[in-house]
């Protein structure tokens, strides 16, 4: 094997710990080539490994009738009905986000895209999660405007619509911003592919770009916190060509539809060789690569940087023994390379030829199933207090502050920098409550929503846990489909702190019981911890990516006001929760006291009920309320619709409340006056509270009469105008 | 109607374009592969959107440079009704079937929402259906859309009825607001928007169907 000394520093190097590299040692019982090292340093990173969570992710809830396929391969599977699947998962790009944000923010996107099309489905849509620092950061703007850029540059350019997402500021994420990636693709439910390796003696085959030197030990990164050097990694960012990409799902995607595949897996982090050794582990077999075939971009490559690259674009697949020039006429008339690389054996090893020479040669499972796994320490987080959050000195500033701020503005400025269009399937655009996707050809929908309140979460992780799987069950019961199942990207701080174990735990537990209560399973996910800088956490993130069914587009309810002297009505009771609010938080300046409660049996009861006012054509006009509370939803529909609005809260509770409280579970309808009648006589029949608020139409947004009101002009104006006004000022 | 969408590598609206084609001349088109340059005769070339060869050196340039962009043009000279939708529009501006270039948008960025316009010429084999009407609605998606042309093409193309479509408002710098223009003898027509998008009412209006429907009562 190769001559360079294994030394402590070198372990250390690689992200191991002493007691790590002994179990190396034992697995191996010899000392390990400088390739296998640097093997098992990405094999058992925290980003491949789980090492942290994986004690944790156990206690999810995977299953339904309607689950195809759960944790564990490339994505998440769901059966839509009519023979088809719905193939989804969401996945971080953070730490290479935040040192390329160009680079990183569209190499996501690419990554995402694979997990997805790797299982035969045509990719159909693109969301997203990002989280960027305080608007004043002074490297704010310009992450902002790499990622947005990014994302666009990549998902454009294959073609694949991005039709929503959510974009925070906090100071927390000053340091460490959040790129969380999601792809929804089709597949026929006979037609899905999957990564166990199977057959001795079977071709393994390498498809798409050249392996370069980019990424090497991008896994590693992810799975360190940051220091001021950070930037210093900048070359373990990889380059993404999302043409490249194009033409690897139409190959791809064409050979599926042969019967030639046995097993295929995409090249993600840690490339060839975490693709290979999971192939190996989950068939039960052994890999033998020859290294010298792989299709090399620079010259004089070594063994370690081939094994270790994360050059993008590259997939690796089992073929079906004499179907390799068939095949490879596919891809050569794509224009991408393919060459064998190796067989299937059963060493129950991955074993590594170069130049005639064996330079890595380990038990499978000893790079899977003895990985280390940590139950690391944990503290519950502490229970806070109840507080009363008093009113503000100026309501209609307070209000006009919102809605034309940071965080409820309109992001108008992003998505149309995404091409949320093309396939020519996109029935609801970005912008609503959830967005929805067409199935192509029918007339069934897709309903996808990315959703967390990181502030929920910090101020009470077991409650912003249920809240985040909850308020995406709302949104796209808001439009009218039926739930299904999620995916998720745990973003944490460093798991070695036991507060920040706690959060995840504690988000975690939160997460499973709201899954159980709404039949609402996790499919596929991914977990980023060590989002930290100099020892600062972000807010706990764990961003829920939901996915429902609607029978028929046409039955669709979206936020806009539609007709001047509808009925509104509040679906779900409000109560006195401005703790952990975004009033309290923007326009006090505080951040205290308990977050909204989540009960889930409500949130089940009047989610059921709107979804059915929809499904039968009762109601076309809905939204649900989150940040920001009442006034924030009201003013969402007034706007989308160009429609004021007149409406009258009594006085059980203090106006204030009324209008910022984030309770959960609420909705607001707009209907003709004798079909919000009906709609009220049932809701109270089903014991729901409703209550009717006032009327649409006009210019203004006025809530008892003069105690608030806006001109909708203005109130426009300031929604629309926050963040291009923001942007601009970096120009 | 038969009509054909020649696909190039990174052709993205290829099935947008042969989907609404199919819907409204209720017939498939043929998908002509960049490769196979000796397709049948049809009655319309369609040229979709997309990132052809990754939009690398110059949007469309390579296309252009393609064998079955010569038999396209070949074509197109010889009166088949061409129609270039986005990088098919700026394809045809680099083969030379049109006139100017497509520059990257104004302000840099990428766009994509529904953006009004006036039919400038309601003549023509692909707009004579927008007749009577003052403004319509069709999405752009693109980032190099800004129309370029010297002063004397851009008089030229307005007076002799060659600028088909003009935006209503500034979307990407375009010289004069051009949105789409058409070759001297009226069979090309070039646009940035996506009138394939554009053709139901889910998908948010059917401004677009009117331009297919055009092409086909001209051709009988």
């Amino acid at each position: 094997m190769t001559d360079v000394k294994i030394t402590p520093e070198l372990v250390k190097e690689h992200g191991l710990t002493a007691e790590e590299y002994d179990r190396i040692l034992a697995a191996l019982g010899r000392e390990p080539s400088i390739t296998e090292l640097g093997i098992y340093s990405v094999m058992w990173s925290e980003h491949c490994s789980y090492k942290s969570s994986r004690i944790h992710l156990k206690k999810l809830p995977t299953k339904a009738d309607w689950v195809i396929q759960g944790p564990g391969e490339n994505a998440g599977v769901i059966d839509i009905g009519d023979g088809q699947a719905a193939i989804f998962k969401m996945e971080s790009h953070n730490h290479p986000s935040y040192i390329e944000p160009y680079q990183g923010a569209a190499t996501g996107v690419g990554g995402i895209l694979r997990d997805v099309f790797t299982m035969g489905a045509r990719p159909v849509a693109n969301m997203n999660a990002l989280r960027f620092g305080e608007p004043d950061h002074p490297k704010t703007r310009h992450l902002v405007a790499g990622v947005v850029e990014g994302i666009g540059g990549y998902g454009n350019c294959v073609g694949v619509p991005t039709v929503g997402g959510e974009t925070n500021f906090d100071p927390s994420y000053n340091g460490n911003i959040l790129v969380n990636a999601m792809t929804v693709g089709l597949a026929d439910t006979d037609k899905i592919f999957y990564s166990a390796a199977a057959g001795v003696g079977n071709p393994v085959v390498y498809v798409g770009s050249k392996t370069g030197r980019d990424g090497i030990h991008g896994a590693t990164m992810a799975s360190a916190e940051f220091t001021e050097d950070s930037e210093e990694k900048r070359p373990t960012v990889q380059v993404g060509d999302p043409f490249t990409e194009k033409l690897l799902i139409e190959a791809c995607l064409e050979l599926m539809a042969t019967d030639a595949i046995v097993a295929i897996q995409d090249m993600g982090a840690a490339g060839l060789t975490s693709s290979s050794v999971e192939m190996a582990s989950k068939g039960g077999v052994g890999f033998e690569l020859i290294l010298d075939n792989v299709p090399q971009r620079e010259e004089n490559m070594t063994p370690y940087e081939m094994c270790l690259s994360e050059s993008q674009e590259r997939m690796l697949m089992v073929l079906k023994p004499g179907r390799e020039d068939m095949a490879k006429a596919i891809f050569e008339k794509w224009e991408l390379d393919f060459a064998v690389i190796g067989t299937i054996t059963t060493t129950g090893k991955l074993t590594l030829k170069f130049k005639g020479e064996t330079v890595g040669d380990m038990p499978i499972d000893s790079l899977v199933d003895d990985a280390p796994m940590y139950d690391r320490p944990w503290v519950p987080t502490p229970k806070r207090k109840a507080v009363t959050v008093p009113a503000p000195a100026d309501l209609g500033k307070a209000v006009m502050d919102m809605i034309g701020g940071p965080h409820l503005s309109s992001r108008r400025w992003i998505w149309e920098q995404y091409d949320h269009m093309v396939m020519g399937d996109t029935i609801q655009r970005p912008g609503g409550d959830a967005a929805v996707v067409r199935v192509h050809g029918t007339m069934k929908g897709l309903a996808i929503s990315t959703d967390v309140s990181p502030r929920y979460c910090y101020a009470d992780p077991v409650e912003g846990g249920k809240q985040a799987v909850a308020e995406t069950w709302r949104n796209i019961t808001a439009v009218g489909a039926k739930p299904l199942a999620i995916t998720n990207c745990l973003n944490f701080g460093n798991p070695e702190r036991p507060e920040i174990m706690g959060q995840f735990v504690g988000c975690l537990d939160g997460m499973g019981e709201a899954c159980r209560a709404l039949d609402y399973p996790i499919v596929s996910g991914n977990v980023s911890l060590y989002n930290e800088t100099n020892g600062t956490g972000i807010l706990p993130t764990p961003a829920i990516g939901g996915v429902g069914v609607m029978a028929d587009i046409d039955c669709m309810a979206t936020v806009a006001f539609e007709k001047a002297g509808e009925t509104i009505l509040l679906i779900g009771e409000t109560r006195d929760e401005l703790g952990a609010s975004l009033y309290q938080k923007q326009i006090l300046g505080e951040d205290d006291g308990l977050p909204p409660l989540v009960d889930l049996g409500v949130e089940r009861r009047n989610g059921d009920f709107v979804r059915a006012m929809i499904e039968n054509g009762q109601v076309t006009t809905c939204h649900d309320l989150s940040d920001g509370g009442l006034i924030a939803a009201l003013a969402d529909m007034a706007i989308g619709g160009n429609m004021g609005a007149e409406i009258t809260l009594g006085e059980t509770l203090p106006l204030h409340v009324q209008l910022f409280s984030e309770t959960q579970a609420r909705y607001l309808v707009a209907a003709e006056a004798d079909v919000a009648e009906t709609i009220r006589q049932e809701a109270k029949d089903a014991g729901i509270p409703v209550t009717v608020l006032g009327k649409t139409g006009g210019d203004r947004l006025s809530v008892n009469g003069d105690a608030l009101s806006l001109a909708l002009a203005d109130v426009r104006a300031a929604h629309e105008g926050w963040l291009p006004n923001y942007m601009a000022a970096a120009e | 109607m038969k009509s054909a969408v020649i696909v190039f590598p990174g052709s993205n609206c290829d099935r947008d374009m042969a989907v609404a084609l199919e819907k409204i001349t209720g017939q498939k088109p043929i998908m002509v592969w960049h490769q196979e340059y000796d397709f049948p005769e049809v009655d319309f070339i369609a040229l979709p959107g997309g990132f052809s060869y990754g939009d690398y050196l110059r949007c469309g340039a390579m296309s252009a440079r393609s064998h079955v962009m010569k038999e396209v043009v070949k074509r197109a000279e010889a009166g088949v009704p061409t129609f270039g939708v986005c990088n098919g529009f700026q394809i045809l501006t680099e083969t030379g079937l049109l006139p100017g270039a497509l520059m990257r948008n104004a302000n840099l960025h990428f766009v994509c929402r529904d953006v009004e316009m006036t039919v400038e010429n309601t003549d023509s084999m692909f707009t004579s259906g927008y007749k009577g009407m003052d403004s319509i609605t069709i999405p752009v998606a693109h980032h190099d859309g800004n129309y370029f042309a010297d002063t004397e093409t851009l008089d030229r193309l307005e007076g002799e009825g060659q600028v088909a479509f003009k935006y209503k408002s500034d979307i990407n710098g375009a010289q004069r607001r051009i949105a789409g223009i058409m070759n001297a003898k009226g069979n090309v027509l070039g646009m940035m928007p996506h009138p394939e998008r554009m053709i139901e009412p889910a998908l948010g209006g059917s401004d677009g169907r009117i331009l297919f429907e055009s092409v086909i009562n001209s051709l009988g």
